[in-house]
């Protein structure tokens, strides 16, 4: 089994973090181990076997419609020789699992690390049980384990002919000491990992059965809306609840945290209406004059600012430069980003002075448990929370347990009756965890062969980690600012060799909370190098994808997905009439991808994006079907993004505040999407995010290839496309 | 106080005239497939029938509805269409986190009941649903195969 360090009494809670390996957040104690979980005894912590033969499979990671308790359950099924239509799962809760020394280790499921970061210590699990399992059968036969064989759940003695099923041997293997350090498989001889399987528990989703936080419902339920402080930065002055406390249904008016008033009542739909009808005055202190006009004259001063921090430094950029044969220069801007899950925050919680429970869709169960001890006043071991259904994630759940929080401060005021918490789609807007604005100087020097000799990349903006988890800041740097710029690195290395090179960083942060939104700071990061990538090849008189290949011998993996999206892209063949290309690729949470874009612009500038393809390289495809959907969600998410989507902020406060200010992508803007998956089965990388990066860029770079216009400002549906 | 009938069930609700019907369903009927997105009738999350009529649920008060009027959600939704549009959804897995997919069915339902044989052009149409997973390419596919299947019988 996986080394847990069990002699810690202490633990980091992985809160999320946007380059993985980054663990950071609350620090929890727990005490000794208590017994197990469930009624049906367990053989290892991963593997329960009912003596119906269900083989059950206890998934930390969140499911959020990334397909991630199917990949995992796939890996333990893989090593356990279970029989796929067999096998289910249960969640245990992270309150079991710090009664169990965090067995189950890290809950985080964010830097797409679901798989990545859990399938060694899982695959173990699954081996460990099979090991056991098999040994109980030889035990009962009184025969060497050796002789056995076993497929699909059943284990076969050959030379007595005889057979018997995991279920019928799951209590005694239960009680035999797990095996150390069980082999694993090689993926080659894998029979369900690597397989394009469905996904588990999808029957819920089609016919409206599937119970989401948002639907849960406990007896003698209240329900609470909330207006928490929307000027970021500001301070609830006072409010006047004389008229809503007389409303129908209404309970309880509440003040809680200082800055969020609240309103309980017996059902959400008067609880909302009634909070409307308090009048609420806030003091915007500062931020008054937080616009998004003053925060680009912040970024502007950093673009050109002495004082930066480095992410990639070699060579001499200042004298590359000034020997260059050709300098190209451009500023790209990347704006701020809501999350916007289709599932509101919400959560339930039931206090009293001896417990507090919660019921709540998050990315991170330890931090849920540890945002409600803290809120409750109750020590962990009399909290838990209660996984339901994720409604999307995409880093929200994961950057901030802000509606846990609050949701047990309001069940601490109505101690024994559970309160469902619900935010408002606009409370969702006004108190998002945004993806950080940043704007980035780029500066190319080419030599008189069109070769770039140097490249400075001044990014300007707002840190995430500065905000979110100060303690990840190396000596106040925020090494997530580079991700997929840094001088290799499994996490986000750059693609090209150029030797001089120039990346970094002017810290430019406002009181606005950002958050890890899907992707991270490898969006905007994209966007910068590797659109400013097609312009110096323009510059350079250099085919796009010739220009890149010329500085990327020593970068296989990179490549290796470039000239597979260009190749079956048909870069080097003629478009259809109408239709312009543009490529782009990047690298992040330890996958390599890239994308081609097809694009039509008509005569009054409106955009069409027929077509991408895409390629991932991401070390070992554990479903290839998830990770296509995946790529798909990637696109769909990201190019919403770049078309569309901006919060702009008016006295410290977001001014899109439902959909038909900040709209979506919908059917008719989807592009067709062609998947290559190219694993290389060297490494394990993630799958959730990667190919969001290039999205944006490969269709920016459409765009100027049809129309000869630059896009450096997003979102597009901005910009004037006519041709230029 | 209102007379509804839902799912073939008259059920008498006590609320405010105001309250939308999505909010009726979900917490006086008990009814949860149907769900809150964004309250403003973008999102169709809330999609129901209201005499066979793919309408969302979140921007209508209760008291624009009569006991005439026959509501069906995605609890209550079962015939030939909604089975066909289940199952190839299924077929094709369809949702990612689900939280959209009631009204994304419901939706998809309508069209082909519209148009036997929806074009390309149809389901960009008509199939404005949002879904933040970014299930669209699925769904497309989903649908047509859907609309044979209802077409072959
Ligand atoms: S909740 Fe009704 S359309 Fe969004
Ligand atoms: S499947 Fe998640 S919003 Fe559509």
């Amino acid at each position: 089994m996986n080394a847990i360090d069990v002699s810690r009494r202490k633990f980091l809670v992985g809160a999320g973090a946007a380059a993985g390996g980054l663990t950071l957040g609350m620090s929890i104690p727990f005490d000794e181990a208590v017994a197990q979980t469930g009624a049906t005894p367990e053989v290892n912590a991963w593997v329960v076997i009912r003596p119906d033969d269900t083989v059950v499979v206890r998934i930390a990671r969140q499911e959020m419609g990334q397909g991630t308790i199917t990949g995992l359950a796939q890996l333990v099924a893989e090593e356990l020789e279970a029989d796929w239509a067999k096998v289910t799962y249960e969640y245990p809760t992270p309150g079991q699992s710090v009664a169990r020394k965090r067995v189950w280790g890290d809950y985080a499921t964010s830097g797409s690390r679901g798989v990545r970061n859990s399938e060694k210590y899982m695959r173990e699990g699954g081996a460990a049980a099979r090991m056991m399992l098999m040994q109980a059968a030889a035990d009962q036969w009184k025969v060497p384990v050796a002789e056995l064989t076993v497929a699909r759940g059943v284990i076969t003695h050959k030379a007595s002919n005889r057979t018997t099923t995991y279920g019928k041997v799951s209590d005694a293997a239960g009680k035999l000491v797990p095996p150390a350090n069980p082999a694993l498989k090689d993926p080659k001889n894998w029979t369900i990992a690597g397989k394009p399987l469905k996904r588990l528990a999808q029957d819920g989703k089609v016919n409206g059965k599937q119970i989401y936080a948002m639907d849960y419902v406990a007896p003698n339920m209240l329900n609470a809306a909330i207006k928490d402080c929307p000027i970021w930065g500001g301070k609830l002055k006072s409010f006047d609840a004389s008229a809503a406390e007389k409303m129908p249904g209404v309970k309880k008016v509440l003040r809680i945290d200082g800055n969020a008033v609240v309103v309980v009542a017996d059902t959400f739909w008067r609880a909302k209406t009634a909070l409307d009808a308090v009048k609420i005055e806030y003091d915007a202190g500062e931020s008054a004059k937080l616009n998004s006009k003053s925060i680009e004259a912040m970024l502007d001063e950093g673009l050109t600012a002495k004082e930066a921090f480095v992410g990639n430094q070699g060579g001499d950029v200042q004298k590359a430069i000034a020997g260059a044969a050709k300098v190209v220069e451009a500023t790209y801007r990347f704006p701020y980003q809501n999350h916007a899950p289709m599932e509101p925050m919400n959560a339930t919680a039931l206090w009293t002075p001896e417990r507090c429970d919660v019921w709540t869709s998050t990315q991170n169960g330890e931090a849920a448990l540890a945002t409600t001890s803290q809120a409750a006043g109750l020590p962990l071991d009399k909290c838990d929370v209660h996984r339901l259904d994720l409604g999307g994630g995409f880093g929200r759940r994961a950057t901030s347990q802000d509606y846990v929080r609050q949701a047990v401060l309001i069940a601490k005021e109505m101690p024994g009756t559970p309160v469902k918490l619900i935010w408002t789609r606009e409370e969702d807007q006004l108190r998002g965890c945004y993806h950080p604005i940043t704007k980035c100087k780029m500066t190319g020097a080419l030599d008189k062969d069109g070769n770039l000799v140097g490249l400075h990349m001044r990014l300007s903006g707002q840190s995430i980690l500065a905000t979110i988890r100060p303690e990840g800041l190396q000596n106040g740097r925020d090494p997530a600012a580079f991700q997929g710029l840094n001088n290799g690195g499994t996490e986000g290395a750059i693609g090209y060799t150029i030797p001089n090179i120039l990346v970094d960083h002017a810290m430019r942060n406002t009181a606005i909370r950002p958050g890890f939104w899907r992707g991270v700071n490898n969006n905007q990061n994209a966007v910068y190098l590797e659109c400013f990538m097609d312009e110096l090849a323009h510059a350079a008189g250099v085919d796009p994808l010739e220009f890149r290949r010329r500085m990327m011998k020593d970068h296989p993996k990179h490549l290796a997905v470039l000239n597979a999206v260009a190749e079956r892209g048909g870069w080097s063949k003629p478009a259809p009439k109408g239709v312009f290309r543009g490529l782009a690729q990047h690298m992040g949470y330890g996958s390599y991808v890239a994308a081609m874009a097809e694009v039509s612009i008509n005569e009054s500038g409106t955009l069409k994006i027929h077509r991408i393809v895409a390629a991932t390289n991401c070390g070992h495809a554990v479903n290839p079907a998830q990770i296509e959907r995946q790529i798909e969600g990637s696109f769909a998410y990201g190019l919403g993004a770049a078309l569309m989507q901006e919060i702009t902020f008016d006295g410290g406060k977001a001014v899109e505040t439902n959909f038909d200010t900040y709209p979506m992508v919908r059917m008719a803007d989807m592009p067709a999407v062609e998947s290559i998956i190219a694993p290389t089965n060297d490494f394990w990388g993630g799958v959730g995010e990667p190919t969001i990066f290039v999205a944006a860029p490969a269709v920016l770079n459409a765009i100027f290839a049809a129309t000869g216009k630059r896009v450096r400002n997003l979102p597009i549906a901005d910009q004037d496309l006519r041709k230029a | 106080m209102a007379k509804l009938n839902v799912n073939g069930r008259v059920v008498d609700v006590n609320v405010e005239p105001d309250t939308p019907l999505l909010w009726v369903i979900r917490e006086q009927i008990g009814l949860t497939g149907t769900k809150y997105g964004c309250g403003v009738a973008q999102c169709g999350a809330c999609s129901i029938y209201i005499d066979g009529e793919i309408t969302r649920s979140c921007a209508m008060p209760v008291s624009s509805i009569k006991e005439s009027q026959k509501i069906v959600t995605i609890e209550g939704a079962n015939d030939r269409v909604v089975q066909a549009v289940q199952k190839a959804w299924l077929e094709h897995d369809v949702p990612q986190c689900g939280y959209c997919q009631s009204g994304q069915v419901l939706a998809a339902a309508a069209l082909i009941r519209a148009k036997k044989n929806p074009t390309d052009e149809d389901i960009d149409r008509e199939m404005t649903n949002i879904c933040r997973c970014g299930t669209y390419n699925r769904i497309r596919i989903a649908i047509k195969q859907a609309a044979s299947a209802v077409q072959a019988g």
